[in-house]
């Protein structure tokens, strides 16, 4: 069995910014992550990010990652980092275990846990929508920006939120051809900088339709889309058949939180937070004593938040188990203020309602 | 499939390997992922549903969905997006769910 002070599950944006502000505390932490490197999602976004400063607005995500991990590597002896590993699993007693590659498997004990493990992409119900071929709009990211392969020649994009639209722009760049982005809402969801490059590129944004069916043999041939009426139900008639080898969901996220569920945390099904999250306190300490969370598992957001979350998270944790930074008080009023900044708009406003949902004393 | 040039990222491939895919050599790069070398090949289809022996492919690419499992070196359900491709590899196809030895 392995003896840590504070164990970080996923090594993404908040999980790192957990890291180094639970260092800068004074305590030992050990960062466990599935991936061969640390970032998350990051290490895969080119674009650059919208926030504020503070979070690194204008810089390109796959730079924040690197921003971040140098500012880890700072407190090398209080940071071991474990990646290639999975936490499979997370107990009564405190004890996590975890697999390195398929390989072996790794018992740990930590003081307390940070659970930052992100979130997974929903998929889409149509006829034959588990063809070959269909991918979510992350995987394709992935399959571009970190190995530089192309999913495929057309595609057409299900979903016009910022994830649907950047991924698009980076097909493009990828030099893939986007036949159409479609929406099942009667407006465009992300931002309209983002949409306008598209449209200016030539790529249609059908708001009101919907995915029929896919049709393929062995993988993905064509896709037939049609128009949806103000109840959301396909209007007949209206049908369009696209040839199209890859079709990317980009539907939405929702928290990756099974480990959370394992370990007994109180859960609640909150729609503005995009799934089942759970309850926490102001310091993002969940029912379960010294079980703490950040970014993505507690509620889909951004990056920029999630980072924010993950300082205050960190100092937090480190604080109960007896490590009190010395700025303690004014660095929490910062973070409780930057994140009250970043949820002013109206995106922030929904969020605020989901938080409001979920915080108990 | 690869992208050879790109506005923004400068791919750093590693050394060319060599493994099989149902007996076929194929060519992928050291650091890469199992998948994406596939992908890359052309390879879309990399197993079958256990009841409807339906075409699998990859679909999250980061290890949740486990959509993407495959026979490797003798050992079923891997999860080949985030199993790294190693010289000489066998790859195989998977078929229901797998001899547990
Ligand atoms: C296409 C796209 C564009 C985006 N653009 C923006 C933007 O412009 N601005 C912005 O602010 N945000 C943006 N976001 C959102 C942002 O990327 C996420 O909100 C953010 O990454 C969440 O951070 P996180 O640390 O909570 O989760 P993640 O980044 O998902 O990190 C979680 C980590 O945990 C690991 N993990 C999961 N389960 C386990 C386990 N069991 N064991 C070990 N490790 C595990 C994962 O491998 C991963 O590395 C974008 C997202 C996407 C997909
Ligand atoms: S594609 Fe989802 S686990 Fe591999």
């Amino acid at each position: 069995m392995k003896h840590v002070e504070i164990a970080i599950i996923g090594g993404g944006p908040a999980g790192l910014c957990a890291a180094i502000s639970a260092a800068s505390s004074g305590a030992n932490v050990l960062i466990i992550e599935r991936n061969n490197k640390l970032g998350g999602q990051l290490v895969k976004q080119t674009h650059m990010f919208f926030g504020s400063e503070k979070q690194y607005a204008s810089t390109r995500g796959i730079d924040i990652c690197n921003i971040l991990i140098n500012k880890l590597s700072k407190f090398k002896d209080k940071v071991e980092i474990m990646t290639d590993t999975t936490v499979v699993g997370m107990y009564e007693d405190g004890v996590i275990t975890a697999m390195y590659k398929e390989e072996k498997y790794i018992k740990i004990k930590s003081e307390a846990v940070i659970a930052a493990t992100g979130a997974f992409e929903k998929t889409l119900a149509f006829p034959n929508n588990d063809l070959p071929g269909i991918y979510g709009a992350g995987a394709v990211q992935t399959l571009m920006n970190v190995y530089g392969v192309k999913p495929g020649n057309k595609v057409l994009m299900v979903g016009a939120g910022n994830i649907g639209l950047i991924v698009s722009y980076q097909l493009m760049q990828a030099g893939v051809e986007v036949k159409a982005i479609l929406d099942a809402a009667p407006k465009i969801g992300g931002y309209l900088v983002h949409a306008s490059k598209i449209r200016r590129m030539g790529v249609p944004i059908l708001t009101r339709h919907s995915v029929k069916e896919a049709i393929g043999k062995e993988y993905l041939e064509k896709a037939v889309i049609c128009e949806l009426d103000e109840k959301w139900q396909p209007i007949e008639g209206t049908e369009k058949e696209f040839d199209v080898d890859v079709m990317c969901i980009s539907v939405g996220l929702s928290p990756l939180n099974e480990l959370l569920v394992m370990r007994g945390c109180e859960m609640k099904y909150v729609p503005q937070l995009s799934g089942l999250v759970p309850l926490r306190d102001e310091n993002y300490e969940t029912t379960v004593g010294n079980v703490f969370v950040a970014g993505d598992i507690s509620g889909i957001e951004e990056a920029s938040s999630a980072m924010v979350e993950g300082y205050l998270s960190g100092l937090c944790t480190a604080e109960k188990i007896g490590y009190k930074h010395e700025k303690f008080e004014e660095l929490k009023n910062d973070y409780l203020n930057q994140l009250d900044d970043l949820r002013s708009g109206a995106v922030g406003k929904h969020i605020l309602e989901g938080t409001k949902e979920i915080l108990v004393n | 499939m690869r992208i050879d040039k790109h506005p923004i990222l400068d791919f750093k491939r590693g050394k060319k390997i060599k493994f099989t895919f149902n007996g076929q050599e194929i060519e992928g790069y050291e650091g890469e992922s199992i998948a994406a070398a596939l992908h890359a090949s052309g390879v879309k289809v990399l197993g079958e549903s256990i009841l409807k022996h339906r075409p699998r492919g990859f679909y999250c690419a980061i290890g949740n969905c486990s959509s993407c499992l495959m026979v490797v070196d003798g050992m079923p359900n891997v999860k080949t997006c985030i199993t790294e491709l190693k010289e000489g590899m066998v790859v195989e196809t998977q078929k229901g769910k797998g001899k547990i030895v």
